[in-house]
């Protein structure tokens, strides 16, 4: 689904240092009987996000009113487990545009990717440096900025990989049934010749 | 030259299925068998839709409902609105643009990746995708299967194509005889548990060795089931006489002469000799033991007769905090052991570890025997040819003798997506594939084992060696 052109973005973050974010924790099962893209944002991290009794939980980083902005910066591997795209879809309709982390697991990438949600791949050790930072100065601006590869804060920078099919799709809007379905001839004579 | 270089099996599946390569692009993959469910499907549908196309190639695509359908009274209509809503919308689609579904009430109905290997429609040296990341499960035939976003859904059901980079290859080596009460669970959990939950994440992994090989089909499913566990883009195993012998006669297989010439192409793909691969890790099969997890990542695992590793044992000094979350949300301890902390539920089923050979496997060590006073054990049969096949043997009877409860097919607890859930703070021994915090249910607390563990975890209530009692 092409959604906005994306090139650069400055932005306060929200950090969540924890490693192994999976997928259900992102958006529960419980919560995938919807049958649209809109609304998961409601309950992303749910279970972190509020107790028992639906009173937000007043520790979590989403909660606190000091952090905000459209950038989510979170411990390695992010996004493993299970393969609902709601995930990526529950962190887009929340307001988030980035996630950073120094891992991410494949299938949460292409999710990601494939809802102009950006995952921004960094150096454990910037990645230490940038939740430090918000953790201590929680209004210290982000960018990332997609044409040159490039995320910064509070003077340190760091290049970040993307590969160049899907930087274009980014800044386009483009999506992938676009492309594939330009090859409909060649995959036709593909499909009878198997 | 380059069509000289020995290829592994992953290599050479995946090159014969590239539509087209461009420079800059990813290769557009096609994709020869997709499977498709309730939870991941309905806005892929839309999207198909709103652009006005109908599915590229509906005998290349076959539906179900497992995720969220109840495990009692499947006769009746769904009663949670949002669940009968989901499935009532699959079977709408599913009119709409000709798939066909296995519905409940179908006797084919049951978990997607139990269903098709046991119809015969996965077969080695197919692409395969499912919006499900158990999809690897089909690997253990020779098979390149994975699983993918509802947007990639969507590209498939429009295009029988996905787009994807080719991952790195991992071959995983296991060989040496396993130990008493070690089952292929065991193995997984604890390759899972060597390389953590993201140790192999951007590989495409093959298990070989000739621990791998004496491995039953439905053993071998099991341990590609669980690559996505260790973040593996999937897992295979080459086909062997032992697949050939699985695959003959089932229905939607090729039958006769057809078969015969299959299996001539089907033994054409394993490894070339000298294939080279971006990473091999070989095990002993005689140091693996009966698994258990402790924590909230499948990786999280240790020998169920270890005790959990202490803070100051962890390698990275960025790992104690989450490690310490971890231990907390299972109200465990560092550095204590799990043998005899008493569980609440076991729950037996999900596509890891519900076919007909995990029920047996259960019903083996359980006969004559009656589950713990403390203990609610639900046992879920991965499908409804499971189920009548376990009737038809009488493991029901063995079931409600020790007071189990064998239910209808679906992926229940696994998940907890429909009503089977564990309570928030109980303790639930689960043949399953996830321990993540509320996984199970909210709150709830899972320790991953073997159906051989969690049956007689069921009937001693505590966490146990299964050792101790064959």
């Amino acid at each position: 689904m092409s959604k906005d052109n994306f090139t650069i973005l400055k932005s306060t973050a929200v950090p969540l240092p924890v490693e192994n974010i999976d997928t259900d924790q992102i958006i529960p099962a419980r919560f995938l009987k919807a049958t649209t893209r809109e609304g998961f944002g409601d309950n992303l991290f749910c279970d972190w996000r509020f107790d028992g009794n639906n009173n937000p939980i007043k520790e979590f980083a989403l909660n606190n009113a000091a952090y905000s902005g459209k950038i989510l910066v979170a411990g390695k591997n992010f996004g493993c487990g299970s393969s609902r795209e709601h995930a990526a879809w529950a962190i887009y309709d929340y307001g988030f545009r980035v996630v950073v982390s120094s891992f991410f697991a494949d299938i949460f990438k292409n999710n990601a990717l494939n809802n102009a949600v950006l995952p921004v791949v960094v150096s454990d050790k910037f990645l230490q440096s940038l939740l430090s930072s918000i953790q201590q100065k929680p209004k210290t601006e982000v960018t990332v900025d997609l044409l040159n590869q490039q995320i910064s804060f509070d003077g340190q920078a760091e290049q970040f990989e993307i590969n160049a099919y899907k930087k274009e799709c980014l800044i386009n809007g483009y999506d992938d049934i676009d492309y594939l379905l330009s090859l409909n001839k060649e995959i036709r004579e593909f499909d009878l010749a198997h | 030259m380059s069509e000289q270089k020995p290829k592994t099996i992953f290599e050479k599946i995946w090159d014969a299925h590239v539509v087209k390569r461009a420079e800059g692009y990813p290769d557009a993959l096609f994709i020869d068998r997709h499977y498709i469910h309730e939870v991941t499907s309905p806005q892929a549908f839309d999207g198909l839709r709103k652009r006005g196309i109908k599915v590229f190639n509906v005998n290349r695509t076959t539906a179900t409902a497992d995720h969220n359908v109840p495990t009692k009274d499947q006769h009746l209509p769904i009663k949670e609105a949002l669940s009968r809503h989901q499935v009532e919308t699959l079977r709408k689609n599913c009119k709409e643009f000709g798939v066909e579904l296995y519905d409940l009430g179908h006797p084919f109905q049951g978990i997607v990746h139990i269903i098709g290997p046991e119809l015969g429609l996965t077969q080695p040296g197919m692409t395969m995708v499912c919006g499900d990341s158990h999809t690897s499960t089909h690997g253990a035939f020779g098979s390149v299967a994975f699983g993918i976003g509802t947007s990639e859904v969507e590209q498939v059901l429009a295009t029988q194509c996905i787009l994807q980079y080719k991952p790195k290859t991992m071959k995983i080596e296991i060989n040496g005889k396993l130990g008493k009460g070690v089952v292929s669970k065991d193995i997984i959990l604890y390759i899972i548990s060597k390389i953590s939950a993201s140790g192999a994440t951007g590989f495409f992994v093959e298990y070989t060795g000739d621990a791998i090989r004496s491995l039953s089909m439905e053993a071998r499913m099991t341990i590609c089931n669980m690559s996505i566990e260790m973040g593996a883009r999937g897992g295979l195993i080459a086909p062997d006489e032992t697949t050939f012998n699985y695959i003959k006669g089932r229905r939607f297989a090729p039958q006769g002469e057809a078969f015969d010439k299959a299996v001539a192409k089907w033994k054409q793909l394993p490894s070339d000799a000298g294939a080279a691969y971006d990473v091999v890790l070989k095990y002993d099969a005689a140091d693996i033991e009966p698994m258990i997890t402790y924590g909230t990542n499948p990786g999280m695992g240790m020998k169920v007769t270890d005790r959990i590793p202490t803070v100051e044992e962890l390698k990275e000094l960025s790992e104690q905090a989450s490690f310490k979350k971890s231990l907390d949300y299972m109200g465990l301890e560092p550095g204590s052991p799990l043998m005899g902390k008493a569980v609440d539920y076991v729950f037996i089923g999900s596509c890891t570890n519900a076919r007909i050979e995990d029920l047996r496997l259960v019903a083996s060590i359980v006969k004559g025997k009656k589950k713990a006073d403390n203990v609610e054990v639900w046992v879920i049969p991965g499908s409804k040819q499971v189920e009548e096949q376990a009737l038809k043997e009488g493991l029901n009877k063995v079931f409600e003798d020790a007071g189990f409860e064998l239910r209808s097919p679906g992926c229940s607890a696994c998940l907890g997506m429909n009503e089977d859930k564990v309570p928030p703070g109980k303790y639930c021994i689960s043949t399953s594939n996830r321990n993540f915090e509320g996984r199970q249910g909210p709150k709830s607390r899972t320790f991953l084992a073997s159906p051989l563990s969690a049956a007689v975890a069921a009937i001693t209530g505590k966490v146990t060696d299964v050792r101790e009692f064959i």
